[in-house]
């Protein structure tokens, strides 16, 4: 037997019959996945296919919705379905562009990497809670399952409701990367697949943590500050908050044509300017 | 050849193609998630309860029983609910009443999981979080939506168990005496005992495959449940929540989660089955 597969390299057991009819039922479902861009590429004629990560779907959307807008006549489809899905499309020609939310892990290296964005991820309360601050030391023993009361911050006693989000998510990953130390989260905790459902549970159970995109953070939860850095727009670009990340396009090859003309919308002022105005940090001046 | 016979041979292709859906999805599993099995060791996967499979930890046990406790509380709830309503339906009910009743019934067959799972995250989620305790998102809440997701295939089967009962046994323990109740109790339930069985086995094999609804409303910890207001992973909830992102090893392991599952499924209906056949 080949050893475990770690992290989200991808097997080497080509050997195996099972891993054959794998790839040929994941093929399969990526076909599916990709069938509303094929579709799109009949019906008018251009279409670029967008797909991946969950956090970078909304901000994706709003770009594609302008762009679009600006170029009648062209499509641009934008999915979800993750991160490692979204790589893993790009790198089948599956999609024309990855969208991804965590870095490309060694194996992944040989795709071509556009940063189009940095993003915070905010760590969230319920709004009536009186918790303003944490350490990484803090967020780090929580996520660990070595605080697990609200007394332990100072706050009035109760069982803390801990959301994180599930195994593969790319805003886990930045999390795990970022925080966590290479120490495992704890079992204990919930876990929810995006972010609009752990903003959904913070904003309405008061005992709740969670982290989520800045970008997403509404007036119905609260971010609080790592390190006595609130996840701000200025420090974020300055990397003064600590809990940062990058968006990622990814393609096989380099973008030409259609392709390229949308990735130089995304890089262009306007489009810097309208990921900003979403909550997003430019990559560009 | 004549018409007759080739449209009689195009249905029986048609008819051989979805049972042989089902023979290549079972082929499929097992071939997706058996290697895992064999890397892990079969003990270690089922028992085990540390689920980190990005870290090479698979084991599912904490699943298992957070899957089979679900369906527990769920079948408390929804047997006794389903089964006086099947009662009502079958034997204590004008025709009327019955027309009315059971359509509506099957109405909540129709009804999408995720809508079923939206209204307990909105309503039964936070009731449980401030009048019980504990997050809201548990096994609890997972259970109560179950417990009424299986209400028509229990009711449905039921009362097709009633009413097989032949009308003779009625007439005769009521001409021994005995009231409508006494006859349902002692003569009708008895006789239609197998069937009833077979409605709850059904029920569980519903309760135990539902996903949506329950990765919603469950919390989804890994932990294994320390009360009834903690939240529980169920084996479907794993698929579904990690499979979209899955590779390698972990995607095997939730192949094999399907496996595991696959096996509790049939072992259900199996028996249901067996059960109906005894009659």
């Amino acid at each position: 037997m080949p050893p475990p597969a770690r992290g989200k390299s991808r097997p080497s057991a080509a050997s195996l019959p099972a891993f054959r009819w794998g790839s040929l039922l994941l093929a399969l479902g990526l076909l599916l996945l990709a069938g509303g861009c094929r579709e799109g590429a009949k019906s008018v004629g251009h279409a670029i296919c967008v797909a991946g990560s969950t956090s970078v779907q909304p901000f994706a959307e709003k770009l594609a919705e302008i762009y679009m807008q600006q170029h009648p006549g062209l499509r641009v489809d934008v999915q979800g379905g993750g991160s490692s899905a979204g790589i893993y499309a790009a790198q089948q020609g599956a999609a024309d562009l990855g969208a991804s939310s965590r870095e490309l892990v060694p194996a992944e290296k040989k795709l071509h990497e556009i940063a189009i964005a940095w993003d915070g991820i905010a760590v969230i309360v319920h709004p009536s809670n009186p918790l303003h601050n944490l350490t990484m030391e803090q967020l780090r023993q929580l996520f660990q399952g070595k605080i697990t009361d609200w007394r332990d911050l100072g706050s009035p006693p109760h069982a803390i409701d801990l959301i994180t989000r599930e195994e593969g998510s790319g805003t886990r990953e930045a999390f795990e990367h970022l925080v966590m130390a290479k120490s495992e989260f704890t079992p204990s905790a919930l876990v929810q697949d995006s972010n609009g459902a752990v903003r959904e549970i913070v904003a309405g159970d008061p005992y709740s943590l969670g982290y989520i995109s800045a970008g997403l953070v509404d007036d119905r939860v609260k971010a609080v500050s790592i390190d006595g850095v609130l996840p701000y727009r200025d420090n974020i670009k300055s990397q003064k908050y600590k809990l940062v990340r990058r968006f990622l396009l990814v393609s096989r090859v380099p973008p030409v044509g259609q392709c390229q003309a949308f990735v130089d919308f995304i890089l262009s002022p306007q489009g810097q300017r309208l990921l900003e105005a979403e909550g997003l940090v430019g990559v560009k001046e | 050849m004549s018409r007759g016979k080739f449209v009689e041979r195009v249905l029986f292709l048609l008819a051989l193609s979805s049972v042989s859906s089902l023979v290549i999805i079972t082929v499929f599993i097992f071939l997706e998630g058996l290697p895992l099995i064999f890397h892990t060791g079969l003990k270690d996967f089922i028992l085990s309860s540390h689920w980190a499979p990005t870290k090479g930890f698979f084991g599912i046990g904490a699943m298992i029983v957070s899957s089979l406790l679900v369906t527990l509380v769920a079948m408390v709830i929804g047997v006794p609910l389903g089964l006086a309503c099947a009662i009502v339906l079958a034997e204590f009910c004008s025709e009327t009443m019955r027309r009315l009743l059971k359509p509506t019934l099957e109405l909540l067959a129709g009804i999408p999981s995720v809508v079923y799972g939206f209204l307990g995250v909105i309503w039964l989620v936070p009731l449980i979080r401030d009048h019980l305790g504990g997050p809201g998102l548990s096994l609890l809440a997972a259970a109560v939506i179950l417990g009424i997701m299986i209400l028509p295939t229990v009711i449905s089967i039921s009362i097709d168990a009633l009413t097989a009962v032949p009308d003779i046994y009625r007439e005769g323990s009521i001409a021994l005496g005995a009231t409508q109740w006494q006859t349902v109790r002692r003569v009708v339930l008895p006789a239609a005992s197998s069937g009833i069985i077979t409605a709850v086995i059904l029920g569980m094999g519903r309760a135990i495959g539902e996903t949506m609804a329950v990765i919603m409303v469950a919390g989804n910890a890994i932990k294994l449940p320390a009360s009834i207001l903690d939240p529980v992973r169920t084996l479907t909830s794993n698929i579904a929540l990690e499979l979209g992102y899955a590779a390698g090893r972990h995607r095997e392991a939730l192949f094999a989660t399907g496996i595991v599952l696959f096996v509790i499924i049939m072992i259900l209906n199996l028996s249901a089955t067996l059960i109906t056949r005894r009659r």
